[in-house]
């Protein structure tokens, strides 16, 4: 008997320290990895080796001006943030990053919460996070904002539909929207062969959600709502100060989620070599793994160009989409034919 | 007898002090209570920042300041003008293959069951061929709209 709900405060508290502080570490990375592809130094005057640069970026953006354009919608201009920044930090609590381990005597299971939805749960919470950016382009009352806004939308729900029917096949293998459950089912001999990603025709979906993801999450090639050499800086052109830190950490917020999701479905989790005996290894293994899509994602960035508004649609609809439809239908078939 | 408003006071204090056991049975409502917590601490976080930025930075406002930003000259016309119909008929489409995959999901997620179970094995084609025609049906809607030319943007 133990008072479970003293565990999960601790462990929601715990969870929201660690994604802050990543959110902050993230942005310092990208500048540094931004940096080397450059042949340049990147960040290196604040702390050793720059590494307290995120502590002074913070400071700086506390201090600027907060600005409300005089034609703006007040309210929603100031709800815009809050709304896309709340479900970006929500989604992470279903996500297991380990199995158990055990603390001062106690065993305590390596995720918040779990539920037999979990990855609806998700997805429920990446659609929300549209609205804070619609609402951000269009209540500013600028021509960029509002075109951001919804060239944004019109590419999110585009990239949800090969998002969410790539996750059907996964689903076809694990047979549970559990997240716990999917990675239970990952773990082979020496804990790396039963990833989704070794399966088949799972192979191909890890990298049509990979690039669906990237696009959900508005990362390079697929940038279009901040396009900056045609729409200035997108949905977020008017804001400034803290509003505009917000909307920051929520794009870096969904980055995590997003590889962490592709970890926990696709590269097995935390299952990896000798987890079953040291499980503190669970997190290590799942952080190194999320790390590397997360380095990915920027390596992508400095590396492919932007797309054109209609390349970017019809790539989203004739190609990807078909594709995941035919996947679906490869695995279902895989599935009957070699139960 | 207890009243019915005692039971559910227990109830909630069973809540408090839950055993760890049942949580390992993922589907009970109890797990969704750190939803909550985390719900009230990200509006919590979005509301101090939200506030800092209000009052921590001076706010010295001027007319040109807070004009819609428009590469430094004044704005010309309103923003909120009529826009390219394409984003409706995206959004339309949009409607038509999210309802696709929700239908796709609960029928994924029981495949596995029903290949597995001794009562339905036999019927494992029949599950599987009638969300194939789903799909073919799909596909060729797909096509439809491709062909009719809505998810052409430079038409």
């Amino acid at each position: 008997m133990t008072n479970i709900l003293v565990e999960w405060v601790i462990k929601t508290v715990v969870i929201l320290l660690i994604l802050v502080t990543a959110v902050a570490y993230l942005t310092f990375l990208e500048r540094k990895v931004m940096g080397w592809i450059q042949l340049r130094v990147g960040p290196n005057r604040v702390g050793p080796w720059g590494l307290l640069q995120p502590l002074a970026d913070g400071l700086k953006m506390i201090f600027k001006e907060d600005i409300i354009p005089s034609q703006s919608n007040q309210w929603l201009y100031i709800l815009a943030p809050a709304l896309s920044l709340v479900p970006a930090l929500m989604t992470f609590i279903v996500i297991p990053y380990g199995s158990e381990i055990t603390l001062f005597g106690r065993t305590i299971e390596l995720h918040v919460t779990r539920m037999n939805v979990g990855l609806l749960y998700i997805f429920a919470l990446t659609s929300v996070g549209v609205y804070g950016i619609v609402l951000a382009g269009w209540s500013s009352n600028n021509k960029y904002s509002l075109m951001g806004g919804l060239r944004s939308s019109a590419q999110m729900i585009s990239y949800e539909l090969a998002l969410g029917l790539s996750i059907v096949s996964v689903l076809l293998y694990s047979g549970s929207l559990d997240l716990v459950e999917i990675v239970n089912k990952q773990s082979g001999w020496l804990g790396h062969t039963g990833w989704n990603v070794f399966r088949f025709p799972l192979m191909f979906v890890f990298i049509i959600f990979y690039i669906a993801s990237l696009a959900e999450t508005n990362r390079t090639p697929f940038d279009l709502p901040e396009a900056d050499s045609e729409l200035v800086a997108g949905y977020h052109t008017e804001y400034s100060s803290m509003k505009f830190v917000m909307f920051q950490m929520a794009e870096y917020l969904n980055l995590i989620t997003s590889s962490s999701i592709a970890t926990a479905l696709f590269l097995g989790g935390w299952n990896g070599p000798f987890v079953g005996r040291l499980p503190i290894l669970g997190p290590v293994y799942f952080a190194t793994k999320a790390l590397v899509l997360i380095f990915t994602a920027m390596w992508i960035r400095y590396t492919v160009p932007r797309f054109r508004y209609d390349q970017l649609m019809r790539f989203g609809w004739t190609t990807m989409l078909p594709v995941a439809i035919i996947n679906i239908i490869i695995t279902a078939t895989v599935i009957v034919l070699f139960p | 007898m207890p009243s019915l408003e005692s039971i559910e006071i227990s109830r909630l204090w069973t809540l408090a002090s839950i055993d760890r056991a049942n949580l390992r049975t993922s589907w009970i409502m109890v797990n969704y209570v750190p939803v909550l917590l985390i719900l009230i601490l990200a509006i919590g976080m979005a509301t101090v920042i939200l506030v800092l930025s209000r009052f921590a930075a001076r706010n010295r406002p001027t007319r040109e300041k807070l004009l819609p930003y428009e590469c430094g000259v004044e704005p010309v016309g309103t923003s909120r003008e009529r826009q390219s119909v394409r984003f409706y008929l995206v959004a339309m489409a949009f409607l038509l293959f999210d309802i696709e995959a929700v239908f796709l999901i609960p029928w994924a997620v029981v495949f596995r069951g029903v290949l597995e179970s001794e009562t339905y094995r036999n019927l494992k084609w029949v599950f599987y061929g009638e969300m194939m025609v789903f799909m073919v049906v799909l596909f060729v809607g797909l096509v439809y709209v491709w062909r009719k030319g809505i998810l052409e943007w430079n038409r």
